[in-house]
């Protein structure tokens, strides 16, 4: 009987050691730090996104307790900045991570485009959305269950949502390339346009989501915890960790900006499908959403205070593997910094100066993004890794 | 057929038996041992997208070429989109109604999913409505039409509004086990236009979800005509008819595929007709307005462009519908999931719900070419009982005929949709209701399932919610 069980055991062994030698990564050192950077990386943004909320939460309150043209101009700034760090972060979106959560805070914080009479007043409705509805209570459980409600443009919350609620509906003639013009009077009891209390406690209600759900994030992602998603995040065998890296940067490169934020509003030549329509500041979101890729792929990120983050990077060990391949990605990053800044200013008056498959500076921008999105699938696979750059929905 | 084999037998020298256990690294049952099919997980062949979230259903097909990579995008835009009422500045997304159910293809369809029925009287747009129809279901309502819009724009009535209630009908299954299904009863008040006909019926539907239609589009007519067996031939209690419907492009009858009776014969005329009937928006396939005679409200509202929804959009909105990726199956290949897939076969259910099919050519779009696929459906009529039945005939569809519907992704609509209704009309609360309402053809199965043991019905269910 014992010489039955020697062959077995032997066998046994040969292949845990054949797993032993097939583990053995080469880069596996280079890959760990590499995830570790992103960690810190994420880290870093999302507490500046956090920190922009709570400073746009400040002067959203202090506009709804005193309107006039400087506190409205001092909320429009703050939520301008607030954009810069937050589209960095979407770069993490799409990658499993706590943001894209099942209950996840990513439809609360960014949903667009929004009809806006779904909220309040537009151009021949003055009666339209939950403003101007008084049996709507506004509190957040409310606001966050009427999001989306009926339809994936019924948007309630949001930063679109408070970007409506501060410049109003953008200029339907495009040629003015102004952005909109509600008045601060809106908020003044007996003011402009009706029941103008509930449109500041609408503002605040959405300003409160947003710090709240910025939170989470920032705690899903600051280090020393153990229980957070950076402390799973980081136990990740290595390769999975990239590729989940690898698809957040791939989708929203190839399909989410490239597709569903720059072309698609082209296509249809409106701006109703730009992202940032109302304060005409999509240019920025899509500067700041590419400028989420490069972070990512160069492993440095520029705080909002000025400091650097740097370290290891996808680029780093890209070249380990194919450094012609990371060579051709590192100038493909820096040909669509240059496209994207050749966009003209705003964007949609811009879009209505080219059209669909034409060399003007949006669809060339498109390709090179689409581009430049495959040669991510590209050098994730030579790492072997195998990504999507499909876009969920 | 599902492999069912064990892996090695009792009288083979042990150490084999340790070469195969090492070699496979699991912890397989050594008795009772079943293996999934190569591939058995890409319910959409090549066509499949890894994703069991709430955004399962909207995922764009790998391998787009060209253009159509990006327009999949313009079509997303369109189907979420509110439309507005003409006239309005946004000229692309006016003409809503006059009279509608839904603003948006997505006010339905919400993440491509599932619809539900109401959950209170006057709740609207959770993809949902009721079809109408008069004399022994053969023609519409004479004022109200064949579908009932509870919306309209201002200043034109609405048609009414629908409320459900719902009674409990009993059973206990052979092992004593009692369950309870929900039968539903349907009245529509606050009617806008004077009474409805005497003899009114009221059919009605849930939005389906809408990953893979492409594909299904993609298999050759003929091969879905290949298990048609209308008379019964095999005798194995199902027949199977495929519905002929007008088609409004080929001015002819031709094979029904989509709709719960299988009365639409493409993506394209089905998009349109759903614009139409749900949305009030014209097209160039259904160029009127929804008006019946007696509504001259509705027939004197301002339209939004003649048609409302240019040819070229439209074309983006099908090439978005046509292009919605299939999830992967989830633990397909754990025991549980394969002995339920095994005794959903044996059982007979594959009898109708056919789980596999390789698609044809589709010069368009290429990617959903020569796909193996598992939808699960033959895509043909069958005639389901009294029970479910709404007495409506649609083309040679009867009352009781309703087209098998594709299991793919029913194991997600709580995660895309919130909600585990299932059926036609969502009088279903869970998969096991579904089951137990089939009768007519479904009948046999529906026993066999009854006399299975509980861990063997268990089983089923866990196979489906792999799907």
């Amino acid at each position: 009987m014992r010489k039955k069980y020697l062959p077995c055991l032997l066998i046994l062994l040969l292949g845990i050691a054949g797993c032993k030698d097939k583990n053995k990564d080469p880069h596996a050192e280079l890959k760990e730090s590499v995830v570790r950077q992103y960690s810190t990386l994420v880290a870093a943004t999302y507490e500046d996104a956090y920190n922009h909320v709570v400073g746009l939460q400040s002067a959203i309150t202090a506009m709804v307790a005193s309107p006039s043209a400087l506190s409205h101009q001092t909320a429009k700034a703050a939520w301008l900045a607030a954009r810069e760090t937050y589209g960095q972060t979407e770069a993490f979106r799409f990658s499993e991570g706590p943001i894209d959560d099942v209950d996840g805070p990513e439809g609360l914080l960014n949903a667009w485009p929004l009809d806006e009479n779904y909220i309040d007043y537009v151009v021949g409705n003055p009666n339209s959305g939950i403003i101007n509805d008084p049996m709507v209570s506004l509190d957040a459980t409310t606001l966050a269950a009427l999001n989306e409600l009926g339809g994936e443009r019924n948007i309630a919350v949001g930063y679109h949502a408070i970007e409506f609620l501060l410049w109003g509906q953008d200029d339907v003639d495009v040629t003015l390339r102004s952005a909109g013009q509600r008045p601060y009077t809106d908020y003044i009891f007996g003011g402009t346009a009706a029941n103008q209390a509930r449109r500041g406690d609408f503002i605040k209600v959405c300003a409160s989501i947003l710090v709240s759900k910025l939170e989470e994030l920032k705690h899903e992602w600051e280090g020393g915890s153990s229980s957070n998603y950076r402390a799973t995040f980081e136990s990740l065998d290595n390769n999975e960790a990239l590729r989940r890296i690898f698809t957040g940067i791939g989708i929203l490169c190839k399909s989410e900006l490239a597709g569903e934020r720059i072309f698609t509003a082209l296509d249809n030549q409106d701006q109703e499908d730009e992202h940032s329509c109302f304060s005409d500041n999509t240019h920025r979101d899509i500067t700041n959403n590419f400028l989420g890729i490069k972070n990512c792929y160069l492993g440095t990120y520029t705080r909002a205070d000025g400091s650097i983050v740097t370290g290891p990077s996808l680029s780093d060990l890209a070249a380990e593997y194919d450094a012609t391949l990371n060579a051709d990605i590192v100038a493909r990053i820096n040909i669509a910094w240059a496209q994207i800044h050749a966009i003209p200013v705003p964007f949609d008056f811009a879009l209505t100066q080219e059209s669909v498959g034409g060399s003007g500076p949006i669809q060339t921008t498109v390709n090179t993004l689409q581009a430049l999105g495959d040669r991510f699938a590209a050098i994730a696979d030579k790492m072997g890794i195998a990504i999507s750059t499909q876009l969920p929905d | 057929m599902p492999q069912y084999k064990r892996i090695f037998p009792a009288q083979k020298p042990l150490w084999i038996a340790g070469l195969i256990i090492v070699l496979l690294g699991s912890c397989r049952d050594a008795d009772f041992p079943m293996d999934a099919e190569v591939g058995e997980e890409l319910s959409g062949g090549q066509v499949t997208v890894f994703d069991a979230g709430p955004n399962a259903f909207g995922q764009q097909a790998p391998g787009l070429e060209g253009l159509q990579e990006l327009e999949f995008f313009v079509g997303n835009s369109f189907f979420n989109q509110n439309w507005v009422v003409a006239p309005a500045s946004a000229a692309a997304r006016d003409g809503l109604g006059p009279l509608f159910n839904a603003r948006s293809c997505s006010g339905c369809h919400f993440k491509d999913g599932r619809g539900r029925a109401p959950q209170f009287d006057g709740e609207l747009s959770t993809g949902f409505l009721v079809r109408l129809a008069t004399q022994n279901g053969r023609s519409p309502d004479p004022v109200y039409g064949g579908q009932l819009q509870d919306q309209a724009i201002p200043g034109v009535a609405v048609e009414g509004s629908v409320s459900i209630s719902y009674g409990e009908l009993t059973g206990r299954f052979p092992d004593g086990q009692a369950y309870s299904l929900r039968t539903p009863q349907y009245a529509i008040h606050a009617t806008g236009y004077g009474n409805l006909a005497s003899d009114l019926t009221f059919s009605p539907r849930v939005a389906n979800q809408m990953p893979g239609l492409g594909l299904l589009e993609a298999i050759d007519a003929h091969d879905i005509l290949a298990r048609a067996d209308a008379g019964d031939m095999d005798g194995d209690g199902v027949s199977g008819r495929p519905n002929y419907v007008w088609n409004v492009v080929s001015q002819s009858m031709t094979l029904g595929r989509f709709g719960w009776k299988a009365n639409q014969p493409t993506l394209r005329q089905q998009t349109a007709g759903a614009f139409l009937g749900d949305m009030g928006i014209t097209t160039s396939l259904f160029p009127n307005e929804n008006c019946s005679a007696s509504q001259q409200d509705c027939a004197a509202a301002p339209v939004g462009g003649s048609p409302e929804i240019s040819d070229d959009d439209l074309r983006k909105v099908v090439l978005y519908v046509k292009t919605l990726a299939v999830p992967a199956r989830r633990d397909w290949e754990t025991q549980e999931v394969l002995l339920g897939k095994f005794k959903f076969a044996q059982i007979g259910c594959t009898a109708c719900h056919t789980p596999s099919f390789v698609t044809g050519i589709d010069p368009e779009i290429p990617a959903l070419s020569a796909q193996h696929i598992r939808p699960y459906t033959d895509l043909l009529l069958h005639d389901m009982g009294e029970g479910l039945g709404d007495g409506r005939p649609d083309f040679e569809a009867t009352g009781n005929e309703w087209r098998t519907p594709p299991l793919w992704g029913i194991g997600l609509f709580g995660q895309v949709n919130s909600h585990t209704y299932y059926l036609h009309d969502g009088r279903a609360r869970n998969l096991e209701e579904a089951i137990l309402w089939h009768a007519g053809e479904g009948q046999r199965a529906n026993d066999r399932y009854q006399a299975l043991s509980k861990g063997d019905r268990q089983a089923i269910l866990t196979f489906l919610k792999s799907l």
